[in-house]
């Protein structure tokens, strides 16, 4: 087995000095080192969004990152986000809409929503919506609970009445 | 934001002061879902647990000859390397079969496979380590010599007597059969003006809960007990099953079912690699968890739907109905599935065949057969979607045949809304549909008149644009008539405990299980209503064998029908003794008093008399003050199983608005309605939202998903990359529409709503596709999925 690597990085605001095996991606060394387990697992090779957290400020697929290459960054996962109010509108829309019967996807799908309503400028289209969750798998709504919740609040934010 | 309106309960009973029946409120569990607080069986740690991975098959039959596992035991991290026959030792091996599924037959499964292999995927050896990649590793240096045998793939010939017997002491590969005859059926043909007969194929597709299997099971030698932390949708069955195949008595076990990512079905089977984890954990003597990967879970959770259909229909001229007739074969994988069996499929199908319709004349015949690849059982709507298509699709090809409306057709021919209680003609028994207002309602609410002339017009600019139904009716509520009668010990009734806690908040613990559908807040609603309380002041506890009442839990869509109206009597009855209670504090007449909004009110005149917390005070802390020989009793348990038909059947209609590609064979949905009568209505937005989340699994069937094996049984397409599944941007806005027809069955009224969307999506969107390529001539599409290259087949164009 390959050596230790000794990394250190800021999750959620907390910094994080750990020795990861080079192997391991960065969601099973925030849920299985740090025991963060807002962050799912779906699928392991990118297709699903369900471990999706944020690097950086940019959303990433944490299946697909190795801890190691983390050395340094600034991580945020949905507990962080949570704490920090940064998704809250989007989390009351998402429960006042039921956009979430499980709630495995949850997770991935705000951190996805947030980055599409921080990018854009007017409100998305309902179009505009579902193609930026076009990859995060929801297999309880059938998603159009999800564009109703997301579009909602991108209308909100907006100063407009859905 | 689109929001359901609300719609007022019909039934009197219900109409309780501050009901909450009707009423869309939020579920108690989202806030701790969203903000990633939940706690699934994924997520758990115990101390000392170690972690199992397994070594599966590479081949789909092959002899097993030998197991070299030294250089595994060796490797960094790694506790135990274990093979079937050395676990066969701690668990005896099961069989699928159940007795009222006349004639079905099965072979011993083991928890782990023991000399033979039967299907790629099955695990043949399990290596227990510190951690999952440190088990994994292991699993690389275990050395499994196979002998490979030749496979049985294809259902078509595993009956021919050339072909290879999987398990010889069963004598051939036949599983199960049914045969049902009613009316005249060659009469009806006779009959018939035109007659269409063609073959339906469905693909084998899969359940892809987002969460995979889970499970920690947990040993304790000092208490001989075992805990074990399931994704189930049935811990009380799980819990006989554990207890039963380790030899221990069903009180040493406890399952424990917390958040769960996703079940439809798959979760509420015996698999093999779970029930050897559990066994591992009582060799081990320590907490030993299994996740399965989304590898794993492509070939061992189960699949469903592999059917072949011969089906005909007989009509006349004026568009009567005169007869239907199918051959269904399906193939199931080496074992029928435990302990549910994986007959109820095909049985289903032959249950459902024709069942919106009057038409008496009907004839059925359905094969279960063995074959080498992933077992199949029960997945969201059993049978339904199969039945339905057959059907739905006989009829649309039957009104072109005769030049009649599609719509027309159905008019003429549905089981009318006051005809019931009425009988179909597979048998099964009808309490109250209501397939006529459901279709008029359709009709108005997607504007049917206007589609066709927008059709027409865009016909006339190369545009192909289609509309396609499916009338439908849905297995809800079963009573012991599912499996108890066959001698599974699954529990057909369900039950549900409340208790007035000493601040005056209720407390209600619930056999059935919470998935994500929403029953916590279900049962909340039922509880609050029944007894007179804010539904704030309602806690739900779900999955806990220890601490929940004995209960069947979540599947068949149950949980609503039957443990929703368990709640609403122990509310009732726990209101009884509370009131009783005040009654004595107060000394005044029980009956005049009630419960409201969380206040002893007088009952004529809502005057305010006591607080809860108050009696909850005086019962708890100064039972000293009450009269002599008065106890007061703040639980109340009631149970309830549905005795006056042996399933709620509910009803519905849905329709697809799509356009094809005929250049590419893409298929753009546009739009989709359904309008569905589940009775009576306890959270408008928890229903439309299982009706929406239904359809959308139906989609997935009818374009995108499908188990492809190769004739060597191994599966091509076992991971999310390949395996194509619904995502948003293809995905349509669906509108959703009620009829209310209560169940007198009881006193809620309400039947499931669960499989009613996928019970008819796939058929709609069949008949729509086929509505826009008819007129330019190509072959009836009967086959799902719909992938491009079947529709660029119909259309001659490869």
């Amino acid at each position: 087995m390959t050596d230790r690597v000794r990394v250190a990085l800021t999750v959620n605001g907390e910094r994080v000095d750990a020795e990861v095996e080079p192997r391991q991606n960065l969601v099973d060394f925030l849920r299985e080192e740090l025991q963060l387990t807002g962050s799912h697992i779906g699928c392991e090779h990118g297709v699903c969004g369900a471990c999706t957290v944020r690097v950086d400020g940019t959303i990433v697929r944490g299946c697909l990152m190795l801890a190691v290459q983390c050395d340094g960054d600034r991580v945020e996962t949905i507990e962080g986000l949570s704490d920090s109010g940064d998704v809250a509108d989007l989390q009351a829309a998402f429960c006042e809409r039921n956009a979430l019967q499980c709630g495995f996807c949850t997770p991935g799908m705000l951190l996805t929503a947030q980055e599409l309503l921080l990018q854009s400028g007017a409100a998305p289209s309902r179009e505009q919506i579902r193609e930026h969750l076009s990859g995060n798998y929801c297999r309880c709504t059938g998603y159009q609970a999800i564009v109703d919740a997301v579009e909602a609040v991108a209308l909100a934010r907006q100063g407009q009445t859905p | 934001m689109k929001r359901t309106p609300d719609v007022a309960p019909i039934v009197t009973a219900l109409d309780r002061p501050n009901s909450y029946i009707g009423r869309s409120v939020p579920r108690p569990n989202l806030a701790r879902l969203t903000q990633g607080r939940a706690q699934y069986v994924s997520d758990i740690t115990l101390p000392r647990m170690a972690h199992v991975a397994f070594v599966r098959s590479p081949h789909a039959h092959a002899r097993i000859s030998k197991i070299e596992t030294t250089a595994a035991k060796q490797a960094a991290g790694v506790i135990a390397v274990v093979t079937g026959a050395e676990l066969a030792k701690v668990m005896t091996p099961w069989v699928g079969v159940l007795t009222h599924l006349k004639g079905i037959k099965s072979a011993p499964q083991h928890p782990i496979a023991v000399e033979r292999a039967c299907w790629q995927g099955e695990a043949v050896c399990a290596v227990v380590a510190r951690t999952r990649a440190l088990a994994e590793d292991a699993c690389e240096l275990v050395e499994v010599s196979y002998e490979e045998l030749t496979p049985v793939t294809d259902a078509e010939t595993a009956l021919d007597p050339t072909t290879q017997v999987i398990h010889p002491e069963l004598e051939d590969n036949l599983t199960f059969e049914r045969k049902h005859e009613a009316g005249a059926p060659d009469q009806g043909f006779a009959q018939a003006d035109a007659i269409i007969e063609t073959t339906f194929r469905f693909g084998r597709h899969t359940g892809v809960t987002n969460e995979a299997r889970s499970i920690v099971a947990d040993w304790n030698p000092g208490e001989q007990r075992l805990t074990v932390y399931q994704g189930t949708q049935a811990p009380h069955m799980m819990q006989n099953l554990f207890a039963k195949h380790l030899g221990l008595e069903e009180h040493q076990v406890r399952v424990l079912t917390k958040d769960v990512g996703g079940s439809f079905g798959i979760k509420v089977h015996t698999y093999a690699d779970e029930m050897a984890t559990v066994a591992l954990a009582k060799l081990l003597r320590r907490p030993i968890k299994f996740v399965a990967d989304r590898l794993e879970s492509f070939v061992t959770d189960i699949h469903a739907r592999d059917h072949r259909v011969k089906a005909k229909i007989g009509v006349t001229r004026d568009g009567t109905i005169t007869a239907f007739e199918i051959d269904d074969l399906t193939g199931i994988g080496p074992y029928s599935v435990y302990p549910r069996t994986s007959g109820i499929e095909a049985n289903q199908v032959v249950n459902l065949v024709g069942g919106p319709y009057t038409c008496p004349n009907y004839r059925a015949r359905a094969r279960v057969v063995f074959q080498n690849k992933n077992v199949m059982c029960q997945y969201r709507a059993v049978g339904h979607p199969i039945a339905t298509s057959v059907t739905e699709g006989l009829v649309e090809l039957a009104a072109a045949q005769i030049g009649l409306d599609p719509l027309e057709l159905r008019r003429r021919n549905l089981i009318p809304d006051d005809a019931y209680p009425a009988t179909g003609a597979s048998g099964i028994k009808f309490e109250a549909l209501s397939h006529h207002a459901c279709l008029a309602h359709i009709d108005s609410m997607m504007n049917y008149a206007g589609l066709r002339a927008e059709q027409a017009r865009l016909r006339g600019q190369g545009v192909h644009r289609g509309i396609g139904f499916a009338a439908f009716i849905e297995v809800t509520n079963p009573s012991a008539a599912f499996y108890g009668i066959g001698g599974a010990r699954i529990s057909a009734q369900d039950g549900a405990t409340v208790r007035l806690d000493a601040t005056g908040a209720l407390f209600c613990a619930t056999g059935v299980t919470e998935q994500g559908q929403g029953t916590e807040a279900v049962i909340a609603q039922c509880v609050a209503t029944a007894f007179g309380v804010p539904l704030e002041r309602v806690r739900v506890l779900t999955g806990d064998t220890d601490n929940v009442p004995y209960g069947g839990g979540t599947w068949a869509s149950r949980a609503a029908g039957i443990g929703g109206e368990a709640a609403w009597q122990a509310g009732k009855a726990l209101r009884a003794n509370v009131l009783a209670a005040a009654a004595s504090i107060l000394q005044a007449d029980p009956k005049k008093l009630d419960i409201s909004n969380g206040v002893i009110v007088d009952a004529d005149n809502g005057r305010e008399r006591i607080g809860l917390d108050e009696v909850a005070r005086v019962v708890y802390f100064r039972p000293d003050t009450l009269p002599p020989g008065f106890q007061a009793e703040m639980v109340a348990t009631r149970h309830y199983v549905p005795r006056g038909y042996p399933f709620a059947f509910t009803n519905g209609i849905q329709a697809s608005y799509l356009e094809v590609d005929t250049d590419t064979g893409f298929i753009k949905l546009l739009k989709h309605w359904c309008v569905e009568d589940c009775g009576t209505v306890i959270n408008p937005q928890l229903v439309d939202e299982q009706i929406r989340g239904g359809i959308v699994q139906g989609i997935g069937a009818a374009l995108f998903e499908h188990c492809v094996y190769d004739e060597r049984g191994q599966l091509l397409n076992g991971t999310m990359a390949d395996y194509l599944v619904p995502m948003a941007p293809e995905m349509p806005d669906i509108e959703v529409g009620h009829v209310v027809t209560p169940t007198a069955d009881s006193e809620l009224g309400a039947k499931g709503a669960g499989e009613a969307g996928t019970a008819g999506a796939s058929g709609g969107i069949m008949n729509a596709v086929n509505d826009a390529l008819r007129p330019l001539g190509a072959t009836p599409i009967t086959e799902i999925p719909m992938t491009p290259d079947v529709v660029l087949r119909a259309l001659n164009k490869i």
